[in-house]
């Protein structure tokens, strides 16, 4: 008969409506912004700066190495060094950055800044709800904007945020140890003078 | 697949008066390529179509390349009078290598599931003589490629069916690809603070730049 | 009647009629793209046409030669934007055959998986915007869209993005799959078929769809091979010519799978070849899946920064979901290429565009460039 197909057509797209009513397999919308998707660990969308502890500047981790800006792709990030350092969490004085901009608009999210930085300080967010009114002001974020601080990042990646925490813990420790120990290296001469 | 060597053989012999020189190719992949002169080369490419040993019916990709001229300084050693002495005395001497616009075809079989076959072809300057014989009435296929080299690198193609601009607007009147292009100022809009961007974008926002 | 009363207008004899032409310009719905054809037409029929794009060339070529071999790998997401991951595969292995690193085997396995997952998303993303064009209002589309989404998101819990995935490296992957991602894919792969399934009994069978494509846009296989044509399109018209089994990249050699060929070439063909090749890729995914094995994902030589190859060229290239993706690099011993050059399957397919549409009505010149299944992106770079 002529239409054959198209009649067994229809029954496939009555079947999917009827469905959606029970099946949650056919149903596939999400009401944004009532229903939200849950969050995947490993997405990427913009950089953000980590710091750790309370105070936003003293912690940030930092360096001004400027590997993050070199390889760039669209070169968004632009970063002038401080002449002031700050210690670091095993306590070596390092350089830190006076300015760290990242222009928003020109970033295209391919995470090359993460994977080449040597200090883990720069780390992708997941934040997408970023249109504001005004291209060049809102969308150019500087080193205030983009510090957030480590518990945040252990929330969005946690996997590998607790392994970095761990190996800084464990490099905290070998670093106090060895200061410890070389303070104790430096007590014995100082003792025979004041045993006399 | 035959060696290089073999098919610029039986090219020369096909093709009287054809020129072939072997280019190497000095990385890993080992994949070097045929040199033509431009006057036999249609001849030679459809001897390459035709024949029933090598079959190269398709071709795959037609490239331009921009070599402009370097100077390059070498330390060769040369005999000189230093005093009584005839003396092999090192001395800089400087070399210009030639300046070319280039256009590198490859070509591979689908009849004989072989490939690829890399020809070359150089025009004579990147100046004024800048025509190379086109292979699209030879391969279909390098008809789009063609008009974007002559889009992008300003090589003229004789022979060509429709020779005029393919990915940049028709008024448009420098070529892109150029190693010597030079973008106009007002190019990037978004002045992300990188110096020499921002301060030829300045120069084109009305009551100064934003950031 | 004399003749003096009959109206001039029907006194003209009917040959000196105009020819129109129409622009279907850049912004359409059915261009897939800011695509522009200029239509020369006789009554309905197509009497000349001329692609013009050019729309979105944002000349990557050029950029390249500024950014290092790692920069531009994002760049080649935006290639072809719906098969990032292929294009990501294509760029690596012509920079690894330059460099001379050797990627290991599970980096091979990992890549195998998601070049066919992304086979899958372009066929049906394809399929139902085929059916778009032809008036069918958007649910084969959104059928399509459905599946794809479960392929994207698992996209997403490995890569990081939906689209623009950015994964391959130059030496093999960017990270390793998280735990659970081969049990999620095997589940998807297994329900698969059935929605192929459901899309075949809605599509196939459908009169008007066959009445709309067969004998519609024929391509001889003559014409094919000498144009460059690739892909899907060129085994429609019977030419066996697979790159997945010609070159044998990767570890494809040691899959099982076949290639569909077509016999008439037309735009029917071209739809059932893609829906078959769904089938066969589902096929090596299941080998690829229970097949992969443990193991390092980067060579060990391969650097990330700083990369500099030998000087020297290389060609290479790969079936993707469209034909077959090229890159050809010329290296000058320097961290950034000096030539850098795709070879965009879309745009060499659109050469023979012309000589399927004359002789057809315009509606038909919508759908066969449909069934061209060009991407903007790549054709314009």
């Amino acid at each position: 008969m002529n239409g054959l197909g198209i009649i067994k057509g229809m029954v496939e797209t009555a079947r999917n409506f009827v469905g959606s009513y029970h099946d949650a397999e056919r149903l596939t919308t999400v009401q944004y912004p009532e229903q939200k998707l849950p969050p995947v660990e490993n997405a990427r969308t913009i950089p953000f700066l980590v710091f750790d502890g309370d105070d936003a500047m003293a912690g940030l981790r930092c360096t001004a190495c400027v590997i993050c800006e070199k390889e760039c792709p669209p070169q968004c990030i632009y970063i002038v060094k401080d002449q002031v350092k700050k210690p670091d969490y095993v306590g070596k004085m390092q350089v830190q950055p006076k300015v760290f901009d990242i222009d928003i608009s020109v970033c295209m999210s391919c995470g090359i800044c993460v994977e080449v930085c040597p200090f883990d300080a720069i780390k992708m967010d997941q934040v997408f709800e970023l249109s504001t009114g005004d291209r060049f002001g809102k969308l150019l974020l500087d080193k205030k904007q983009l510090a957030k601080p480590n518990d945040y990042f252990v929330k969005l990646h946690k996997t590998e945020a607790t392994e970095i925490d761990v190996r800084r813990e464990e490099d905290k420790r070998k670093a106090e140890a060895a200061a410890a120990a070389k303070a104790a290296a430096a007590k014995p001469p100082a003792a025979p003078g004041g045993a006399t | 697949m035959e060696t290089l060597e073999q098919i610029k053989a039986r090219i020369e012999a096909a093709v009287p008066g054809a020129r072939v020189e072997i280019v190497p190719n000095s990385s890993p992949a080992n994949q070097p390529s045929l040199l033509l002169d431009r006057g036999h080369a249609r001849a030679v490419a459809e001897f390459l179509r035709d024949d029933p040993a090598l079959a190269f019916d398709y071709a795959s990709n037609a490239t331009g390349v921009d070599w402009p001229e370097k100077t390059i300084k070498e330390k060769i050693k040369v005999k000189k009078m230093v005093g009584d002495v005839e003396k092999e005395v090192e001395e800089v001497c400087e070399r210009k290598t030639p300046a070319y616009l280039e256009a590198v075809y490859h070509l591979y079989s689908m009849a004989r599931k072989h490939g690829p076959l890399i020809l070359r072809l150089r025009t004579e300057n990147r100046a004024d003589q800048v025509t190379l014989p086109s292979l699209t009435p030879v391969w279909r296929s390098c008809e789009f490629q063609e008009r974007e080299i002559f889009d992008l690198y300003g090589v003229h193609f004789e022979g060509h069916p429709d020779l005029r601009r393919i990915l940049m607007w028709p008024e448009f009147t420098d070529f892109p690809m150029r190693k010597d292009y030079v973008e106009p100022d007002d190019y990037e809009y978004e002045p992300t603070p990188h110096d020499d961007v921002l301060t030829r974008a300045r120069q084109h926002y009305p009551g100064g730049a934003p950031a | 009647m004399s003749a003096s009363t009959i109206p001039s207008a029907l006194a003209e004899p009917a040959s000196d009629h105009q020819m129109l032409e129409v622009s279907l310009g850049p912004q359409h719905p059915s261009t897939h793209g800011v695509f522009r054809m200029d239509v020369v037409l006789d009554g309905e029929e197509v009497v000349k046409l001329k692609p013009v794009f050019g729309y979105l060339h944002r000349n990557h070529e050029k950029i390249a030669e500024k950014c290092t071999y790692l920069g531009s790998l994002p760049y080649t997401d935006r290639l072809d934007y719906i098969c990032s991951l292929t294009n990501n595969w294509a760029y690596a292995m012509t920079v690894e055959k330059l460099a001379g690193l050797v990627a290991p085997e599970r980096a091979e396995y990992i890549r195998v998986i998601l070049s066919e997952l992304t086979r899958l998303i372009n066929h049906s993303a394809l399929a139902g915007f085929l059916l778009q064009d032809m008036g069918a209002l958007g649910t084969p589309l959104m059928y399509a869209f459905r599946e794809r989404e479960k392929i994207l998101d698992l996209f997403e819990s490995l890569t990081g993005a939906r689209m623009m995935c950015n994964y391959m490296r130059f030496g093999g992957c960017r990270c390793d799959l998280p735990p659970g991602w081969i049990e999620q894919t095997k589940n998807l792969v297994a329900n698969f078929p059935k929605f192929l399934d459901e899309f075949e009994s809605l599509l196939t069978g459908n009169e008007i769809l066959q009445a709309r494509t067969e004998g519609v846009g024929v391509l001889t296989p003559q014409l094919a091979v000498n144009a460059g044509v690739t892909g899907p399109m060129l085994r429609a018209t019977g030419v066996n010519y697979d790159i997945r089994k010609v070159d044998a990249y990767g570890v494809y050699g040691r899959f099982n799978f076949r290639v569909p060929l077509g016999e008439r070439g037309d735009v029917f063909d071209r739809y059932m070849i893609r829906i078959l090749e769904m089938r066969e890729s589902l096929k090596i995914l299941d080998q690829a899946l229970r097949d992969i094995p443990g193991g390092p994902i980067m060579d060990p030589k391969a650097k990330l920064r700083n990369l500099r190859p030998k000087p020297g060229e290389v060609y290479g290239r790969i079936e993707g979901p469209k034909g077959e993706l090229g890159f050809y690099l010329i290296s000058d011993g320097g961290p950034n290429p000096y030539r850098y050059r795709i070879r965009p399957p879309s745009l060499i397919n659109l050469t023979i565009l012309e000589d399927m549409c004359l002789g057809q009505t315009i509606a038909d010149a919508v759908v066969i460039l449909g069934s061209v299944d060009i991407v903007l992106g790549e054709v314009d770079r």
